[in-house]
């Protein structure tokens, strides 16, 4: 909760110069001049930032809902007949429906499965007696600071026929003849999806760690006191306390899923026969590849915002329930 | 051993497992930059003697010199200007606070949930009406106002003692000097943290800028990396010194800031 002790806070605008959207708040005892001209001031700091955010993101946004009502290629953009003609045309697209269905499949296979990786390792590492703490969070972090592509296409590398991964698996004998792992649907899906969790876990365990150490550990040692072993401790004491924490990464990671694009272009092309394309990639390609559609491509980009806006409010729904 | 020593056998064998598989990839591809293609895709796992020679092949015929600088220059650019912006925000929002500000920080972390798939045609089309395609403007505008880090400064901001900015203002000090003078340097963790995450978007950023940066001249390290793949032949060698020039900022920044970075993400978070 917000404490602020400046009574500059609850004071109102003068009369005579309205802040841009009102600086008054009905909890206003005074009347200050002084308070009212702090206001205003305040008001100037956020004018920057609201400023650009409402025209780089708001206003595209807004933009792309008319696009995504036009037909025509290029400039030369009229209102289709019917309004939702773009959005009809969805039904009856295979492609789009398989690079929906691929992204959806990353987000549950691979979204579950980092957060429960990232939830163990910050578990582990949040304990005091663990040696080495830093070298270990270190370790697991790095990943975040390169880059989608170059990570792509290390991947890549790796994974190709003549490449690394096979050479081992030969070398143990796992396998007899070279994989094609980039060159088949599933063994090209399944490399995005390690990929995917090579290069977060990491990321999300940051925000559990810091979210442990806002946890009073007492009440750890209380659970451990009354005799509850380390599972149940995790499940009854820190992940109820965690919550909020699962639920921001939860959100950014379904986010981020849905808005795959480096990986899709770069480690697999989308292939095979675009069977490892992710959405947003197939929308680049809609948007910027060929003969540009720039209606069709906004009615898609407007799904995928629906999308998320659906997801995240049933994450917060679910993760906000008080038991 | 100890019962303690026993218990700790399996975590320790689940870090080991999970840091290797972290740092392997990242140590493959630090070796095969010094190797030739041939011997990256052999499956060689030591340095070798082609590093040089990898080196003059991007710089000759990739323009890596063109990339590095562009990269810079909107990186630091970008960083720069969104601390800047989004600090002075994240202030205003926890020290002036009002109801109405808080409506106002409601409606900009809403931008948050909407995708860049939703914005970058219409983005792309404002810039072109303004004949900005292929500059550093149309890069680095759409990225200063970042919802997220204007929140990270708000919530920094919260530990902040507003005794201090009384006793300032008792002082005589102007709004803009407080911030300045005594703010900024408070803040100095919530400020390192926000760079690593702002520069590290910034510098990575790939999408946006292939979309914008129609010109190849302006391209930047993500898309010279990307580009090396397009021709019939990949040279191996040559795209690990790529991967590797291209993660090195982030990955030295990171090392250096990280205590911070960790300290402002947990400072932000209570």
């Amino acid at each position: 909760m917000t404490m602020p002790t400046a009574p500059v806070s609850t004071t109102v605008a003068p009369r005579s110069a309205p802040p841009p959207s009102g600086g008054t708040s009905p909890s206003a005892g005074r009347f200050s001049s002084l308070g009212g001209r702090r206001s205003l001031i305040g008001w100037f700091f956020l004018i920057p930032a609201a400023a650009l955010i409402f025209i780089m993101n708001f206003w595209p946004m807004f933009q792309a809902l008319l696009l995504s009502l036009q037909v025509g290629r290029g400039a030369n953009l009229s209102f289709a007949e019917p309004l939702w003609f773009n959005y009809e045309r969805m039904l009856s697209d295979q492609t789009f429906w398989m690079t929906l269905g691929t992204t959806m499949l990353y987000l549950v296979i691979q979204v579950p499965i980092m957060l429960v990786l990232a939830l163990i390792l910050a578990n582990i590492l949040n304990n005091p007696r663990l040696r080495f703490r830093a070298m270990w969070r270190t370790a697991i972090f790095l990943p975040c600071a390169v880059s989608l592509v170059s990570y792509a296409m290390v991947f890549r590398t790796m994974f190709a026929t003549d490449g690394l991964v096979n050479d081992v698996l030969l070398g143990i004998s796992v396998i007899d003849s070279p994989v094609n792992w980039l060159g088949q649907t599933t063994t090209a899906q399944f490399v995005i999806i390690l990929g995917l969790l090579w290069r977060w876990t990491g990321y999300n365990m940051v925000f559990y760690l810091a979210g442990l150490q806002n946890i009073d550990r007492s009440s750890i040692e209380a659970a451990k006191v009354d005799g509850a072993n380390a599972a149940k401790t995790l499940w009854y004491v820190t992940l109820p306390q965690l919550k909020p924490m699962i639920l921001l990464t939860a959100i950014m990671s379904t986010n981020g899923t849905l808005q795959l694009f480096d990986e899709s272009y770069n480690l697999t092309a989308g292939g095979p026969a675009n069977s490892s394309m992710s959405i947003s990639h197939y929308l680049y390609e809609i948007s910027f590849v060929g003969n540009p559609n720039f209606g069709y491509a906004a009615a898609i980009s407007y799904v995928i915002l629906v999308i998320v806006a659906v997801l995240a409010a049933i994450q917060i729904k679910v993760g906000d329930k008080r038991d | 051993m100890t019962k303690q020593t026993w218990r700790n056998v399996p975590r320790t064998a689940f870090l080991t497992v999970f840091a290797l598989f972290s740092i392997f990839p990242l140590y493959f591809m630090v070796v095969s930059s010094s190797n030739t293609s041939q011997e990256v895709l052999g499956s060689k796992l030591l340095p070798g003697a082609h590093l040089i020679e990898n080196f003059n092949e991007l710089v000759i015929a990739q323009g890596l010199g063109a990339a590095m600088w562009n990269s810079t220059v909107n990186a630091v650019g970008t960083t720069v200007l969104a601390l800047l912006v989004c600090s002075i925000a994240g202030y205003g929002f926890e020290v002036f606070h009002s109801r109405n500000k808080d409506r106002l920080m409601v409606i900009l972390l809403l931008a948050m949930m909407i995708p860049f798939a939703a914005t970058m045609i219409p983005l792309f089309q404002l810039f072109a009406e303004f004949g900005l395609t292929s500059t550093n403007i149309a890069v680095i505008l759409p990225a200063i106002s970042v919802p997220f880090v204007i929140l990270l400064f708000r919530q920094s901001a919260r530990s902040f003692p507003h005794e201090i900015v009384e006793a300032a203002r008792i002082d005589g000090l102007r709004e803009v000097e407080i911030f300045l003078r005594i703010f900024i340097p408070t803040m100095r963790a919530t400020y390192a943290a926000a760079a690593v995450v702002i520069f590290m978007t910034a510098w990575n950023n790939f999408l946006w800028p292939k979309v914008i940066l129609i010109n190849e001249a302006y391209q930047t390290m993500p898309m010279l990396v990307s580009n090396l793949t397009a021709g019939y032949v990949t040279d191996y060698g040559v795209l690990m010194l790529a991967v590797l020039l291209t993660s090195l900022p982030t990955m030295v920044l990171f090392l250096i800031l990280q205590r911070s970075f960790a300290e402002g993400i947990t400072g932000a978070i209570k």
